[in-house]
């Protein structure tokens, strides 16, 4: 029984190291939210901020086999807008030019990382093919 | 009361007929006379051309297809082909004497009966109501049965990162990574938007037609209807699309 303080002791030691993120995690600010420009002069996206947030992923999916299953190319969006189905082409090519700062900055920030990018290249001199009509 | 056998057989009856009529009215309602694309190449204006790689070198950018130097691991969506080699024809010597020795253009023929898409797992690639046999390139899986399939060639498989090896400026079509296999999608991407496929817009002889071959009055029907054409291996019973004039 001499020995009970040493083994507390140590106890509660390994305690906190264990616990040691967590300690850090509360005590640090919480962590700053992604700046996210909106792209000059656009006024809307195809649907709203808060479904696109959300559901992007989806819309993109649906547009892919929209276009490579069905062979329709063309999207009325909530706005009654005609858009053209395509990811490097509309969304990144006509809309939201800078990728880096918006589509990489929140998906770093979420810990994504599509693979999509490795086939539809954003080449800045061929961007535009489509875009908001 | 149990129903009569008359009573039955006039339910029965008027629903075939109704149905019968329903399908009737629907394809007619659909007003869609679906088209059947198609080529044909003028094998006489090719060859003359000796040496040009207008349309290749047009499809290869459309597309960004990878100029890979070892031929182990060439990607090529169209190309040229030793005319024995290409489409070796009974009677040669009488038929086609004029062309041996000679390279001709081959690419996708867009089968009828397409075997690449009868062994596909995944449904990556197949044939689109119009003829044209496709690949969705999200959904090939890479296992390569479709190139074994092919008794032409006409796919290549991914076996090396294909993007360091794609000439710039890149078109905004997308390209492939490893893994994957790719070839001629007749320009599904230029027909959407009412162009033509890129080889035939880019070829200088006007040497291929492009076309659907179920309407009478298309250039191509005139074409085929005018001089003699074969098709590659037609004793496969795939039923090609690319017919070469000769
Ligand atoms: C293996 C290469 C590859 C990958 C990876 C890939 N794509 Fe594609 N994608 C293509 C090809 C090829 C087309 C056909 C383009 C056409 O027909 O115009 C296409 C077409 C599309 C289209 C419609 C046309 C266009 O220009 O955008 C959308 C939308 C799309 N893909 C979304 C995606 C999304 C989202 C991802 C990631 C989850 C993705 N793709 C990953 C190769 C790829
Ligand atoms: C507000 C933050 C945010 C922004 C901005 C954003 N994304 Fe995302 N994205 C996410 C999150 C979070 C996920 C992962 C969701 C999940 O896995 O459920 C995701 C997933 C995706 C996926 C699916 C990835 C996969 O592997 O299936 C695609 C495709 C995608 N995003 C495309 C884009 C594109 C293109 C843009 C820019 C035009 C963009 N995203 C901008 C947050 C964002």
């Amino acid at each position: 029984m001499r020995d009970r303080g040493w083994i507390l002791g140590a106890f509660a030691v390994v305690l906190v190291l264990v616990t040691w993120p967590a300690w850090r995690a509360v005590a640090s600010a919480p962590p700053r939210r992604p700046d996210l420009p909106r792209p000059a002069g656009a006024t809307a996206c195809v649907a709203p901020v808060e479904f696109m947030r959300a559901s992007h992923m989806t819309l993109l999916v649906q547009w892919r086999d929209r276009v490579v299953r069905d062979g329709v190319r063309t999207y009325v969006d909530s706005d009654g807008r005609v858009v053209t189905m395509s990811l490097s082409g509309t969304c990144i090519g006509a809309c939201h030019t800078d990728k880096t700062k918006f589509c990489d900055r929140c998906h770093d920030y979420a810990g994504v990382t599509p693979t999509c990018w490795n086939c539809h290249v954003v080449p800045p001199a061929v961007t535009v093919a489509g875009g908001v009509r | 009361m149990r129903p009569g056998r008359r009573v039955f057989l006039r339910v029965a009856g008027s629903a075939a007929v109704a149905s019968a009529a329903a399908v009737a009215l629907g394809c007619a309602a659909s007003g869609i006379r679906r088209r059947r694309l198609g080529m044909a190449i003028d094998v006489r204006k090719c060859v003359a051309a000796d040496g040009c790689r207008s349309c290749i070198d047009a499809c290869h950018r459309a597309h960004n297809v990878p100029a890979i130097p070892d031929v182990r691991h060439e990607v090529k969506w169209i190309w040229k082909e030793p005319f024995e080699r290409a489409l070796a024809v009974e009677d040669a010597d009488t038929i086609t004497a004029a062309l041996r020795g000679r390279s001709v253009t081959v690419f996708c023929n867009h089968c009828d009966n397409p075997p690449c898409v009868r062994v596909c797992p995944t449904q990556a690639t197949w044939a689109r109501d119009d003829g044209v046999v496709t690949v969705d390139a999200h959904r090939c899986i890479g296992c390569r049965y479709c190139v074994a399939a092919c008794p032409y060639g006409s796919r290549s498989f991914n076996w090396v990162d294909p993007q360091p090896f794609v000439p710039s400026p890149l078109s905004p079509y997308p390209a492939r990574t490893r893994g994957v296999v790719e070839k001629c999608n007749l320009c599904e991407e230029r027909l959407a938007v009412g162009q033509l496929p890129a080889c035939v817009e880019a070829c200088p002889e006007h040497a291929m037609v492009f076309g659907d071959l179920r309407d009478p009055a298309s250039d191509i029907r005139r074409l085929l209807a005018e001089r003699y054409a074969i098709r590659r291996r037609p004793e496969l019973g795939t039923r090609p699309q690319v017919y070469y004039v000769i």
